[in-house]
Parts: structure tokens; C-alpha cells; sequence
């Protein structure tokens, strides 16, 4: 059990800057998730706790030890890989038991702790096999008893469902999370799938080319993006970006584009004050969205044009054009509308989203 | 029809014309061309010499078998010469050699694959220069060497300038399968708690056998045959090797012992085909780099 500490924390390779600047505070127990693009620097910062990566620059600390200079065996952390790593000439029971064994347990001790392990995870039937004779889901939930079987302070996981098919991915999911509710232990997770982060993280860390760019709880992050970036890559289908005109008239503020022009709620009003007459981009979530009634007022429902339908059951998602701006919304499996009829859709005024053209940050 | 019996010969497909002229023509060319010399050397080993000398038009002279088998050349070769110690001398030498090789091949081809040094790449193409310099150029500054070390004429002279040519083949051969096998698997043993060094020696190497076996018996075959350095270092007798002992002991002047030659040739060539097909499976693994996980 123990907190990680990043300072300043850079990564350098000879010409690549993958790291930079990571100031992150993990406390004890929690399950932070770092998530981001392919090359975001996600898993080399998780390398660095590892000790598996030098660290070109800041310090890290776990428990209250700085182990810059630790090698990995010392750091008194476990690691899921995205490929399983199990060591394909042992079986099962002595993939588990490798890291003990290293560490001089004593014989009656790694026995008991495998088989509890195995328990929790539901794998006793298979200690005697070879990592070749397993399924994929079979392997990932031995690589995890790899890592459990220690009690590490930390546990690392690299991408560890992303080898898995859709369905058992939905499954392994939530026996991690049952699993650290179950064991407590602070842990890092690296994935580039938002739902998993969202899913999963006590908090969520959103990366992009090196930088972090938040750090919040998941449904912070969703309803408070703190940048344009982030907003685009929290939640699915991702928020509709469209580039607004601020204008004033009748004593409001409003958002003015070719294909549409909705009222600036109160809230957001004073701090898009300063944008008068400039351009910013709006941002709206396709749940925000829905279909207009009677009762919508015209300052903040719009005319658009159906161009595709993706009925997905439970919902259907509509791209629809707006003069020159395609908007994506999800609406009710029980609208009826096909290519190219014409729509009155509303949006949901609190939630609706404002960017900086050139910062990018929230306004 | 033809279609499905095409699929038998699994390379050509079409008419059955056509896998008669493309596959079972070359490959009965290549299976004769290959084996005939073995066949050749098999007879005659075991042919009298009444037989051997007989001129080729005579009419009862069969060239392509013996009506007579005899073990004469055979027991010749350990009465008469000293092939047993050529045989000795031979496995000595290669197992020794190979062994050098195989332990130096390890350690540099595992760094050469993992580690990050200054002018890594440098150096593994560095060293595969060194395997493309040729014996017959080598031998002479290596000559030179071996007398300034007082070694000639002893297996040692063998066991110490094999090596040369080995290391780098086996340096290279065992790289390319280092790369094949994923470094998580090294990287979670150091977490699991193992240093760099133990999870080389338990995770990687077991995993490389296949590789490992392959360059050793690669290597093994290149001392058993190697001839021109047996040639130069060694020259008594009872210290030569097996192809150097047959050629140089069984050759007199313009005289061919054909018999005993060509039954050295055979018990010479007997070990090296008994350790490939022993270990041919691993072999093939080996050179192919599959790593099943």
C-alpha cells in the first residue's frame, strides 16, 4: 500500500520528448488511469514507475522511497503486460510463483498464496497447464495472478485487455475493478480506450503528446473537460465541434453560425463576454442533443437535414447537417427518420461547451 | 479432379503434366544429385578391392553395387592408420570449439539484441565482417600466431582459432532469435524480482533452446569439416583430424587408397548425420525462430 509521486517527471529519447513535465500525486489505494492516443507518452511514464525506462529527468517517488536509481526488482511493484509475458516453458502454478520463488519464499507460503490467487481469480483447474494450452482471457487472469500473488505496494497494468475480444474485454473489466476493490492496492493503469478509463479510474489522466492535459475524477472529466482536446476524446460517440461567431443582440449573447444560432446560457455568458464578435468553438455532446418539441423555444433549437441513421438498439445515432456543420446525435430507438428528411433538434442549454479558437482551453 | 490430386503436390497447381515437368522431374534430379555421391561412397567402402581395381569394361565389373560386401577397409582404417585417434581428436576439438563459441555467442548475441550501448550496431555488423573474412586468406596471419604461442601441432592450435569464424556465426544466428522472443518477458521477471542477468539465464535461454541447439550443431559441423586450418596447424599424425588424417594418410603420392578413403568419409560423416536427425525438429525450430507462447 502506497502513494506514487511524480515530480517534473521528463522522458527523452534521442530526438523524441515523450514525457514532459508529468506532475501527478497517486494516493494510496487509488486506481488512477493515464489514457490517451497511440504515442501520447501514457506507457513510457508507466515504464518509468516500472524502472523499466530511465528517467531523463524529475524523480518518483513510492511509499516514501525515491526510486530513480531502483532497479525494477526492488521497486516492490507487479506489472500486467499487453501481451500476457507468460513465460511459456512453466506451467501455470510456477508463472505465479517465479516472483516469489526470487524472492526466497518459503515452499508452504508460495503454495498457499498461489491457490489464493487462483481462487480469486478462478483459475485452480488450470495451475498445471502451459501458458500455450490457454485461451487469451485464460492468460490475462494468469498474468494478473502473476502480479497479485506478491502483494506488491503498486500494481502497473500496460493496455491489459486491448489482446482481448470485445465481449471478454466488457468481462475482464469488471473483475479488475472487483479485484482492486477486493486488494486495496494502489494501482496505474495505462489503456487508449476511454471507456476503460472512464470505467474504471478512481481518477482518470488524459494524455497527449507528453503533456498531461487533465486530471480528474471520470465524470469531471466528461462534464468539465478543461480543454477542447479533452472534451473530444471523453465519451463516445465524441462531442460535435462547431465554429461559432459571439454576437450580441436583444441584451444576450449568442452563438451565430451559418447553420444555426442558439441563446449563450447565463452561466457561460459572463465568461464568453470577452469573445464578443470573435469566433470560438462550440462544443455539444451528441446525448445533449435530442429531438425538438412544441415547447422548445427557437434560442436554442435548430433546423438540420438527416444525411445517415445508426440504429444501435438501445439508441439510434443520426449524423445530420446543419447548413455547412455535421452534428451527431443520439436520440430514442423510437424516432423514425431516414436519409434527407428534415429535423428540428434542441440542445441542452447548461451543456453546452466553449473553446478558445487558439488555447484551445475551456472558457 | 486434376484440381485435388494437385493439392497433393502442394506446390504446382494445374494439369498433371505440369507437376510432372515442375516438381517431380527437379526434385528426382535434386534427390539423385544429392545422394548419389553418398550411395558412391557406401559401396565402396564396403567393395573388395578385386572388385575396386577391376577395369570398367571387364564383364563381370558391376559399378553400381558389390557382389561381395567386406569390412576389410574398415578395420584397415583402425589397424593400420590411426583413425580412432583422428576420430578422438575430431570430437575433441569440436566439442571444445563449439562449446567457446556457443558460450561467447550467447553472451554477444543477447547484448547485441537487448542492451543499449554506444556503437551497438556498429559492432554486430562489425562482427559479421569478421566471419565474412575467408579461412584460406586467414590462415596465414593466424599461422603466425600459433607459432608465436608455441601451440602448433596441438589440438589447441584448432580449439583456439575454430572460434574465429564460429563466434560470429553463432553471435548472429542466436541474436536474430533474441529478437524473436517478446522483452516483456525478460522486463516482468526483473519486476518479478529477478536481476538482468537471472532472468537471461531463466527466462530467455530456455526459451532459446531451439536457437541455441541450432547454432551449436551448426557449429559442431563447421569444426568436425573444417580442413584447411586441420591442414596447417597439425602435422603429426596422431594429432590430425578425421578430414584432414584421410586425405593426408590415405593419399600416397598418385596413389588412391579408394577403399579405406571412402570408409573414413563414412564413419567421419556417421556423427554429424546421428546428432541432426536427433535434434532436426528443434533445428528447423531454430532457423525459423518460432517461439510458441
Amino acid at each position: 500500500m502506497a502513494q506514487v509521486m511524480m515530480k517534473d517527471l521528463n522522458k527523452k529519447y534521442d530526438e523524441v520528448h515523450a514525457v514532459k513535465d508529468v506532475n501527478l500525486h497517486i494516493r494510496d489505494k487509488e486506481f488512477v488511469v493515464l489514457v490517451g492516443p497511440s504515442g501520447c507518452g501514457k506507457s513510457t511514464t508507466l515504464r518509468m514507475v516500472a524502472g523499466l525506462e530511465e528517467i531523463t529527468a524529475g524523480e518518483i517517488t513510492i511509499g516514501d522511497r525515491i526510486v530513480n536509481d531502483l532497479p525494477p526488482k526492488d521497486r516492490d511493484i507487479a506489472m500486467v503486460f499487453q501481451n500476457y509475458a507468460l513465460y511459456p516453458h512453466m506451467t501455470v502454478y510456477d508463472n505465479m510463483a517465479f516472483g516469489l520463488k526470487m524472492r526466497k519464499f518459503p515452499k508452504p507460503e508460495i503454495a498457499k498464496r498461489v491457490q489464493d490467487a487462483a481462487e480469486i481469480l478462478g483459475i485452480q483447474e488450470l495451475l498445471k497447464r502451459k501458458p500455450r494450452q490457454l485461451s487469451g482471457g485464460q492468460r490475462q487472469r494468469v498474468a494478473v495472478g502473476r502480479a497479485i500473488v506478491r502483494h506488491p505496494q503498486v500494481f502497473l497494468f500496460d493496455e491489459p485487455l486491448s489482446n482481448l475480444d470485445a465481449k471478454l474485454r466488457v468481462q475482464m473489466r469488471v473483475e479488475l475493478k472487483r479485484l482492486h476493490e477486493r486488494l486495496e492496492t494502489t494501482a496505474i493503469y495505462v489503456t487508449h480506450d476511454q471507456v476503460e478509463a472512464m470505467t474504471l479510474g478512481d481518477r482518470v489522466v488524459v494524455m497527449k503528446d507528453g503533456w498531461i492535459q487533465q486530471v480528474g475524477e471520470p465524470l469531471e472529466l466528461y462534464g468539465k473537460p478543461a480543454n477542447r482536446f479533452v472534451a473530444g476524446f471523453i465519451g463516445s460517440p465524441a462531442m460535435n465541434f462547431v465554429e461559432v461567431t459571439v454576437a450580441d443582440a436583444n441584451g444576450a449573447l449568442w452563438a451565430d453560425t451559418p447553420g444555426f444560432r442558439v441563446k449563450v446560457p447565463l452561466a457561460s455568458a459572463g465568461r464568453l463576454g470577452p469573445y464578443r464578435g470573435q469566433r470560438v468553438t462550440l462544443g455539444i455532446r451528441p446525448e445533449d442533443l435530442r429531438v425538438a418539441t412544441g415547447s422548445d423555444g427557437a434560442d436554442h433549437s435548430f433546423d438540420t437535414v438527416v444525411e445517415v441513421v445508426e440504429p444501435l438498439g438501445s439508441e439510434i445515432l443520426l449524423d445530420l447537417k446543419a447548413g455547412p456543420n455535421v452534428i451527431v446525435a443520439r436520440v430514442e430507438p423510437t424516432v423514425r427518420v431516414k436519409h434527407s428528411d428534415k429535423m428540428r433538434l434542441a440542445l441542452h442549454p447548461e451543456r453546452v461547451h466553449f473553446f478558445d479558437n487558439k488555447t484551445e482551453l475551456a472558457i | 479432379m486434376a484440381g485435388r490430386a494437385g493439392s497433393g503436390a502442394g506446390m504446382v497447381e494445374g494439369a498433371r503434366w505440369r507437376r510432372w515437368v515442375f516438381f517431380y522431374v527437379p526434385l528426382t534430379f535434386f534427390v539423385v544429385g544429392t545422394l548419389f555421391p553418398f550411395y558412391w561412397m557406401l559401396v565402396t567402402a564396403f567393395r573388395p578391392d578385386g572388385e575396386l581395381y577391376r577395369p570398367w569394361r571387364a564383364v563381370n565389373n558391376t559399378p553400381f553395387w558389390t557382389t561381395q560386401p567386406t569390412v576389410e577397409h574398415v578395420l584397415y582404417l583402425f589397424k593400420q592408420t590411426m583413425f580412432a585417434s583422428w576420430l578422438w581428436n575430431t570430437m575433441f576439438i569440436a566439442l571444445l570449439s563449439t562449446l567457446i563459441a556457443l558460450f561467447c555467442g550467447l553472451l554477444a548475441g543477447y547484448a547485441l539484441a537487448r542492451l543499449r550501448f554506444p556503437l551497438a550496431g556498429g559492432l554486430g555488423t562489425g562482427i559479421f565482417v569478421t566471419y565474412l573474412v575467408p579461412p584460406t586468406l586467414l590462415f596465414i596471419p593466424l599461422a603466425d600466431i600459433i607459432r608465436d604461442f608455441r601451440l602448433g601441432d596441438t589440438p589447441w592450435s584448432l580449439i583456439l582459432t575454430y572460434p574465429t569464424f564460429l563466434i560470429p556465426f553463432c553471435t548472429w544466428l542466436l541474436m536474430g532469435y533474441f529478437k524473436t522472443i517478446p522483452k516483456e518477458l525478460e522486463e516482468c521477471a526483473r519486476i518479478d524480482g529477478a536481476s538482468r542477468v537471472r532472468a537471461m539465464i531463466q527466462i530467455v535461454f530456455p526459451i532459446a533452446t531451439p536457437g541455441i541447439l541450432s547454432a551449436g550443431i551448426f557449429a559442431f559441423t563447421l569444426s568436425w569439416n573444417e580442413f584447411i586450418y586441420a591442414l596447417v596447424f597439425l602435422s603429426s599424425p596422431q594429432q590430425k583430424t578425421v578430414p584432414v588424417g584421410v586425405v593426408s594418410e590415405l593419399i600416397r603420392g598418385d596413389v588412391f587408397f579408394w577403399g579405406p578413403l571412402m570408409a573414413g568419409a563414412l564413419l567421419g560423416s556417421i556423427p554429424v548425420a546421428l546428432i541432426y536427425s536427433f535434434f532436426v525438429e528443434h533445428y528447423v525450430a531454430g532457423l525459423t525462430g518460432a517461439v510458441k507462447g
